[in-house]
């Protein structure tokens, strides 16, 4: 695979410019979270990514990524992020609120209306598709 | 991932390289070894058995000499020293512990990376036997023994390094730690086992690795190829996207449809079609392959051709045109008999395909109910794709996110609605009865229409509004009632999925009264004909009879017979019967076209033009977009396909016509739904089976079985054209091929299966079966649904459990732990190895306070820790104990880690 090519084409960068959490991964894993990276961050994204990557690393990093304030928690205010992200703001506002009180309704274990990263995991890996979906070939 | 594997496999590859290059390190040693390695070989490996008795297989796996390696060893110590200090500090017991820990890791290292569970069970079984592994480490003493001791210290680091490098890619850790973990360990890798002799795992390991990187890639190609034999998969997935699963579960219907049709259309074309056109008697040859002389003229019009009337009603496609000749060719292939197998397996074959696909379908849903649990959760976090690069599947993939947020947040909104009952059963009442009294209407007009139809066939000179009246009527029906309904059932409140069923089963209604009304004309038309049957024969064998012997011609010379368009012929009411059913599915295929070009296309586009200069907002206002209009078109296809499977057995082309059909369908309205419809208001997700589309259709299968049935056995065929002309009922073909082609005996055994007094019996039996599977079936169900119920309970009361456990602990482990078991596995997993110890170990407790169940997955789930930096403290999570070792392993387990722990600090 990309074993052979040291050079981005240009339609290669331009493919990864429809993901709705780009600005997350960028910054999640760049060092100092300004979304600026060096290759050593570069090279931890796609280890992260790849297909070959465990299952609990990429929950850890999926993590990461969805918690948009940095606070280890998934709280309503990422899950808004996430949900309006995700439908390009197509939801109405009861719609969105809504949806994110059914998933901390469904995914919050033990009640204190957010998201720790052991929920997280636990809801995640029961996913069927969450494998197959989070990962990146170049 | 390319690039990260990309990188380790340049470690590796560097590690490699340097291996080589270090080679002449080593090459001395290795070089001189075999002279030193003979003698003490013998003398060395009983010492070590007396030294070691547990360990006799191990060291005579590895077959080291005794002498240098206590050269080497002292070598390595320094560099342990050196660079390890804190290792060689933390004492033999430590070391003794490791080397368990280095078996275990040797056999992780060839499986792969994701069998983690087993290192894991090997530690606990370690850290139970730690006692013993203390005496035995003091056991041995003297200097032969310390070195032993200090080659399986070797040993086990090597293969803790090995370990490492195995479930590196496991860690978050940033790359550059990542790195310099690598090397140096790939270092010390390196240095000692060349040393020790076993390298040769390494390169096997690279290999294997390979190998399921390329079987990985190889599968995931295989599964693209796949999805790409499916047809039309794109064009579905696309429809689904923008519409909603619902409009996507009729081009699924229809494709599937298209699929089943396919299969017949090869029966019917290859056993009957083709072997007719190749070996039979040619066209002109017989009268019941001639045009008659009166049609002729006008036989290739256009016209008359559209109508399936002229050369095409005289052709293969239609029932008449086969000779009832027992054999045909050179291959004696018996087509008569072909016709009749092929015409009950078309039904054989629909049945079975229906049922089976129900079966399917309905096992599929049930098994889908875990993930009822997360539907939202599942939805927000897995559902974007995180391979899409391309900006119109990201532009639909958009869509179909907002969309099937949509459908879930109409059934949730469903779900807990609340309002007045009273009323709503009032208005559903209400509805029900406007809508009967709106079948009951459509079902007397047509009856009514009928009946002036049998009158105006009688008069002559009809106009064309009256011969085609009832056509006129029915589809007028048929275009207004739909939405009548519709309207009405807005009354009804339902979510929109039942609603639909509603709407399914009341249209169905009224297009069965349809379906039946034509069925009975048919008949009325059939017996008819077959009335006036009898007196054509008589005046065809008068004709044939007059013909042969008039007089007034010379007696000595045989006349010529009489040219087949010239002989006179019943109207071959099969013919007939099938002309009518292709007539019937061509206008119905014509009359859907026109319907989604001028109703969908033409008013989208009217809409979306004049609105600049209208007066109001065409779009938001009165014709706006339509809706894909899913009852009506599943409805549609259904019916279609009843027509097919009854005409099939009189128009074996047909088939071929419906083939055609739906392949233009297809593309057809899947062009139409994307360029002029709009999704519905409420969108709604289709039920996971399509069982209710396929239950119409088993239903429409039985009733379009019954017609031909019915005609099969009681009507006489007719006397002149056909397979089975000449016989007194088409099923005489089976006597006739049993009495005359198969041996006697077999004969008998049919007549004797015939008997109804093993029939009546049989099916007796089989009523049975199906009781008896039925209410296993049911109590089953039950089964499931309660134990469903149980895991239900059983998590909530594992999560109320564990919420409590872990406040408690977080309570009891003190101030100064606050910090460090508040995101506990959160630090566990990046600051594992600043995290104090009493931390890491309150996490530990943690873990430990959750149910069986959720510990072996919670530690299936945590990352291995690191071995150098953290030899001492038992990492969090890792062992695999059962429920019964829990409870004591609390007071042990903090004890013993603690003394471990001591010392390094």
């Amino acid at each position: 695979m990309g074993n052979k090519q040291s050079v981005f084409t240009p339609q290669q960068l331009e493919e990864f410019q429809d993901n709705p959490f780009r600005q997350r991964i960028a910054q999640v894993f760049s060092e100092d979270g300004d979304g600026h990276m060096t290759l050593h961050n570069f090279l931890d994204m796609f280890s992260v990514m790849s297909e070959m990557a465990p299952r609990d690393l990429k929950a850890y990093y999926a993590f990461k990524i969805y918690d948009f304030n940095n606070d280890d928690y998934i709280c309503a205010w990422d899950l808004e992020q996430t949900v309006s992200r995700l439908t390009r703001g197509e939801l109405s506002a009861e719609e969105v609120s809504l949806v994110c009180e059914r998933v901390l309704d469904e995914a919050d274990g033990d009640h204190d209306g957010r998201l720790s990263l052991e929920d997280f995991q636990n809801m995640i890996l029961r996913a069927p598709d969450f494998l197959s979906t989070f990962h990146i070939r170049i | 991932m390319s690039l990260q594997s990309k990188g380790l496999e340049d470690e590796a590859r560097g590690g490699r390289g340097r291996v080589r290059s270090s080679c002449p390190h080593t090459g001395d040693r290795s070089g001189q070894r075999p002279s030193r390695k003979l003698d003490p070989k013998t003398k060395a490996a009983p010492g070590r058995c007396r030294a070691w008795p547990g360990r006799t297989e191990r060291t005579a796996g590895s077959s080291r000499p005794g002498s240098p390696q206590r050269k080497q060893l002292e070598r390595k110590r320094g560099h342990e020293l050196l660079r390890a200090p804190e290792r060689s500090s933390a004492g033999r017991t430590r070391d003794s512990r490791r080397k368990r820990d280095g078996r275990a890791s040797l056999k992780e290292q060839s499986s792969s990376a994701e069998k983690k569970g087993l290192p894991r069970k090997e530690e606990a079984w370690e850290q139970l036997r730690k006692p013993r592994s203390v005496s035995l480490a003091s056991s041995g003493s003297g200097g032969e023994s310390l070195s032993e001791e200090e080659l399986a210290q070797i040993l086990e680091q090597v293969e803790e390094k090995k370990k490492l490098i195995a479930t590196m890619r496991n860690k978050p850790w940033p790359m550059a730690k990542k790195l310099t973990e690598l090397r140096e360990a790939q270092e010390f890798v390196e240095k000692y086992e060349g040393a020790l002799g076993k390298g040769k795992g390494k390169r096997l390991y690279a290999c294997r690795m390979l190998m399921a990187k390329k079987w990985v890639k190889f599968k995931r190609d295989f599964d693209n190829f796949k999805m790409q034999c499916i047809p039309w998969e794109m064009k579905i997935k696309d429809i689904e996207s923008h519409f909603g699963s619902s409009v996507a579960s009729y081009f699924i219907f229809l494709r599937w449809m298209y699929g089943v049709n396919l299969v017949l259309f090869g029966l019917i074309f290859g056993l009957v079609i083709i072997p007719e056109v190749l070996m039979g008697v040619p066209y002109g040859s017989i009268p019941r392959k001639t045009v008659p002389r009166a049609e002729q003229e006008k036989a290739m019009d256009f016209s008359v051709l559209w109508d399936f009337e002229g050369y095409i009603k005289y052709s293969a496609l239609f029932y008449g045109y086969y000779n009832n000749q027992r054999t045909i060719g050179w291959l004696r292939y018996r087509l008569p008999m072909a016709y009749f197998m092929v015409g009950v397996s078309v039904f054989g074959y629909s049945l079975m395909i229906v049922i089976r696909s129900m079966a399917s379908n309905s096992q599929g849903s049930t098994s889908e109910g875990e993930s009822d649990n997360f539907t939202f959760s599942f939805k927000m976090f897995t559902s974007w794709d995180y391979l899409i690069g391309n900006s119109e599947t990201a532009d639909s993939k958009y869509a179909s996110i907002t969309t099937s947020f949509k459908e879930s947040i109409v059934d949730e909104q469903e779900s807990n609605k609340e309002e007045n009952v009273h009323l709503t059963r009032f208005l559903r009442v209400l509805a029900n009865f406007l809508i009967i009294c709106c079948l009951c209407g459509s079902g007397y007009l047509i009856y009514f229409v009928v009946k002036r139809s049998q009158e105006f066939s009688k008069m002559q000179n009809v106009s064309w509004y009256e011969r085609n009246e009832v056509e006129i009527v029915m589809s007028l029906l048929g275009m207004f009632c739909p939405p009548l309904f519709e309207t009405i059932a807005a009354l009804e409140n339902y979510h929109p999925r039942i609603g639909l069923k509603w709407q399914l089963g009341r249209i169905f209604a009224l297009f069965l009264g349809n379906l039946y009304t034509f069925l009975l004309a048919l008949m009325d038309d059939v017996h008819l004909k077959l009335s006036k049957e009898e007196a054509i024969k008589n005046i065809t064998h008068w004709t044939l009879f007059n013909y042969y012997n008039s007089s007034g011609w010379n007696e000595s010379v045989p006349r010529p017979p009489l040219h087949p368009a010239d002989v006179p012929r019943g109207s071959c009411w099969e013919t007939a019967v099938g002309i009518e059913f292709m007539r019937l599915t061509v206008s119905d295929m014509l009359v859907t076209y026109i319907t989604i070009l001028v109703g969908d296309f033409l008013r989208a586009c009217f809409v979306r033009f004049m609105n600049h200069c209208w007066c109001w907002d065409l779009e938001a206002g009165f014709p706006s977009y339509a809706e894909f209009d899913i009852s009506g078109n599943v409805l549609g296809l259904i019916f279609n396909q009843g027509m097919i499977w009854m005409g099939s057995f009189y128009a074996p082309g047909l088939v071929g016509i419906n083939v055609l059909r739906l392949l233009t369908s297809m593309y057809f309205q899947c062009w139409a739904v994307m360029s002029s419809n709009v999704p519905h208001e409420r969108v709604f997700k289709a039920s996971r089976s399509n069982n209710f589309y396929m239950g119409l259709l088993l239903l429409v299968l039985f009733l379009s079985l019954l017609p031909v049935a019915y005609t099969i056995m009681s009507l006489p065929p007719s006397f002149d054209c056909g397979p089975f002309s000449g016989k007194n009922r088409m099923y005489d073909v089976l006597h006739e091929t049993i009495e005359n082609d198969f041996p006697t005996f077999l004969g008998k055994i049919f007549a004797f299966l015939a008997n109804p007094g093993l029939i009546i019996p049989a099916i007796l039996l089989m009523f049975l079966a199906i009781y008896y599977l039925n209410s296993v079936s049911k109590s089953l169900s039950r089964a499931n649904a309660q134990l469903r119920k149980k895991i239900q309970a059983l998590r909530e009361v594992e999560k109320s459990h564990k919420s409590l456990k872990s406040k408690a602990m977080a309570r009891d482990s003190g101030d100064t732990l606050e910090s460090g078991s508040k995101n506990a596995t959160q630090l566990q997993l990046t600051k594992e190895e600043t995290t104090p110890h009493s931390a890491s170990q309150s996490q530990t407790l943690d873990k430990k306070a959750q149910d069986p169940g959720t510990a072996s997955s919670a530690a299936s789930r945590t990352v291995p820790p690191a071995p150098r930096s953290l030899p001492g403290s038992r990492p969090p999570g890792v062992r695999k104990d059962s429920g019964q070792a829990r409870s004591q392993a609390h007071p042990w387990r903090s004890g013993s880690g603690k003394s471990a722990q001591r010392p390094r600090h």
